[in-house]
């Protein structure tokens, strides 16, 4: 089996609330961070092949404990790239580190998530696989594979399809049907003692230029006016009226 | 000048292609992976010239073949469609350029574009630079009429492909997708069953909508995950969003809040989604529905 990286990316919680001031996300307001969703299935699908597998992150300080979550349900290695702010950074510049990131790993598989939750862009398997000069599948859902390549499921215009890809490749995953799997207590005792390999952008030897794009501003999404509630379903004929005649929606 | 990458769905242009000329602002260079929807693209108005990229690599899907090709043959600001495919070639396409790509984005001004993050939960802006190439959320922009008259040319161009479809698997129901609808009717797991989903069928049917799920279901039920809404499952916009038996949890609302109405049903008053919704009725979908279905086949 091939090496494989996997892209792992921080992000706050699902469930946690999020609190804009200044212009920007309270990060102290964050009451937990965790691994993104579909990169926890990238991990996953890494685990379920075996082989070494080294987890990348490009992060601040904060992001060490998604790692070590990773040690927990059986990665090897552990690669910290330290940026203190990832939103200064344009989708060039990260798929820039983690191309060299990956590349110092020696990795010719690539796991990642389809889209981060906090950018939700999908952006940087699809750049990463470029950089490398590799194959790319995107909105995986399923995996099978050996040594000589992979079979993954994804969406097409007429259903699924199973496309067959081997090294160099990028897989960026959707959510599978297979379970997370947990960490057991051995795991989290093991992961503890795990050493972070943790290096700067300039570390890594990568030039990665300045942002051609500026973030002026993180606001709330916009409110909605306080809708109309009714009671029962006697109201439904005059919602459906609403839906025509306000609405003109139907 | 702008050029726009066409979102082709199968063997013809997708809808969202007159959406994308309509944010470029006239003008545009229509590029069709493939020749696809070509004809098509030059009826559209405010195209200035279709630009069919033909080659074998055209033949599937394959993101770096068709950044490839289709990005030797662009010029000035490229944009595309916020799809599975369109990301990818976009993202591609800048990569291979060193420049950087904007994804998903709901709203372009000049150089400042705004674009949904933190899965709907906050919004940015951001300042762009000219060659910063973009894809745009679909059903979010005006698309133009048809009444244009575009030249069509031909280029051939090909690249090398590095992945191959082994077998393809068809849609279970030939049902509306939630991303392609304009109007979608969720259920949840106050449906009580995977049966009842009938129910909210046969409404869909009435509406010419898709039917969308919650989480809740799709784990517990078995319910495709293609049909799942929100933060694991797809982002929705349409013009109407109907949830029925869905309590409204943060990671639901991630993909449905920017629909433009929001009907909601459900028997619980204090349910989070009457927050969202334009149209809350509180009542069970077992009443609800069959008046729902009257007063549609009445109007
Ligand atoms: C990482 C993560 C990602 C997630 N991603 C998603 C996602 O993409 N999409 C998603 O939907 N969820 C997602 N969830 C799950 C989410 O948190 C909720 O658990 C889920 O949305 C609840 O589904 P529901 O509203 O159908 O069920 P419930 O919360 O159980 O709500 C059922 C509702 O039905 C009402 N009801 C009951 N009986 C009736 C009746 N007879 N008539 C009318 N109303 C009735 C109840 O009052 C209740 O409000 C995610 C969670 C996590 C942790
Ligand atoms: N800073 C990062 N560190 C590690 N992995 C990342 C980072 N940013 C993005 N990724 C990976 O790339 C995927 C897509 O991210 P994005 O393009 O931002 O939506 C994520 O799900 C991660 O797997």
């Amino acid at each position: 089996m091939a090496d494989i990286a996997v892209l792992l990316k921080q992000v706050p919680d699902s469930n946690a609330k999020i609190v804009v001031s200044g212009g920007r996300l309270d990060e102290g307001s964050v009451n937990k961070w965790s691994m993104s969703p579909y990169d926890e299935y990238a991990l996953e699908a890494a685990l379920a092949l075996g082989g070494s597998i080294t987890a990348i992150t490009c992060g601040p300080e904060r992001a060490k404990k998604m790692l070590t979550d990773a040690a927990a349900v059986g990665v090897t290695e552990l690669m910290h790239i330290v940026v203190d702010d990832l939103t200064t950074l344009d989708s060039n510049q990260v798929s820039s580190i983690l191309t060299a990131a990956v590349q110092k790993t020696g990795a010719t598989v690539v796991f990642c998530g389809k889209q981060a939750a906090d950018t939700n862009a999908g952006s940087i398997g699809p750049s990463v696989a470029e950089k490398l000069g590799a194959a790319c599948v995107t909105m995986v859902s399923e995996l099978s594979g050996d040594s000589s390549g992979f079979l993954a499921l994804r969406p097409s215009a007429n259903g699924m399809e199973r496309v067959a890809v081997s090294a160099p490749c990028v897989l960026a995953f959707d959510k599978m049907s297979t379970e997370l799997r947990r960490p057991n207590v051995k795991g989290i005792m093991m992961a503890k003692k795990k050493t972070i390999e943790a290096m700067s952008v300039s570390d890594l030897g990568v030039d990665i230029g300045s942002s051609s794009v500026t973030l002026d501003n993180q606001s709330p999404p916009a409110e909605k006016p306080a809708g109309q509630k009714f009671e029962g379903a006697e109201s439904v004929a005059s919602v459906v009226s609403k839906l025509r005649d306000e609405a003109k929606v139907i | 000048m702008v050029t726009v990458i066409a979102e082709i769905s199968g063997n013809s242009l997708h809808s969202v292609t007159a959406q994308l000329v309509g944010a470029a602002g006239g003008d545009a260079t229509v590029l069709c992976p493939g020749g696809i929807g070509a004809s098509e693209a030059a009826t559209l108005s405010g195209v200035a010239k279709v630009i069919s990229v033909e080659g074998d690599c055209f033949s599937s899907f394959d993101g770096g073949a068709w950044a490839s090709a289709l990005g030797s043959v662009a010029e000035g600001r490229i944009i595309a469609a916020s799809t599975a495919n369109g990301r990818e070639i976009a993202a591609r396409m800048a990569a291979a350029k060193g420049i950087a790509v904007v994804q998903d984005v709901t709203s372009i001004s000049g150089n400042s574009v705004s674009r949904s993050i933190y899965s709907g939960k906050a919004v940015e802006s951001i300042t762009i630079s000219d060659d910063t190439i973009l894809t745009l959320r679909p059903n979010t922009f005006a698309p133009v009429d048809g009444g244009g008259s575009a030249a069509v040319s031909t280029v051939n161009q090909s690249a090398d492909v590095a992945t191959s479809v082994k077998e393809a698997i068809a849609k279970a129901s030939e049902r509306l997708d939630v991303a392609d609808a304009d109007i979608i009717i969720s259920g949840g797991r106050g449906m009580g069953s995977i049966e009842n989903f009938s129910h909210l069928e046969a409404i869909a049917d009435q509406l010419g909508a898709a039917v969308g799920a919650s989480r809740a279901v799709v784990d517990e039920w078995g319910m495709s995950h293609s049909m799942q809404v929100g933060q694991t499952g797809k982002t929705v916009n349409p013009s109407l969003y109907i949830a029925v038996g869905i309590s409204g949890a943060i990671q639901h609302l991630a993909g449905m809040r920017s629909s433009k109405y929001i009907v909601a049903i459900n028997k619980d008053p204090d349910a989070p989604i009457f927050g969202v919704a334009d149209y809350g009725i509180v009542a069970t979908w077992e009443e609800a529905l069959p008046a729902l279905a009257d007063a549609l086949s009445n109007l």
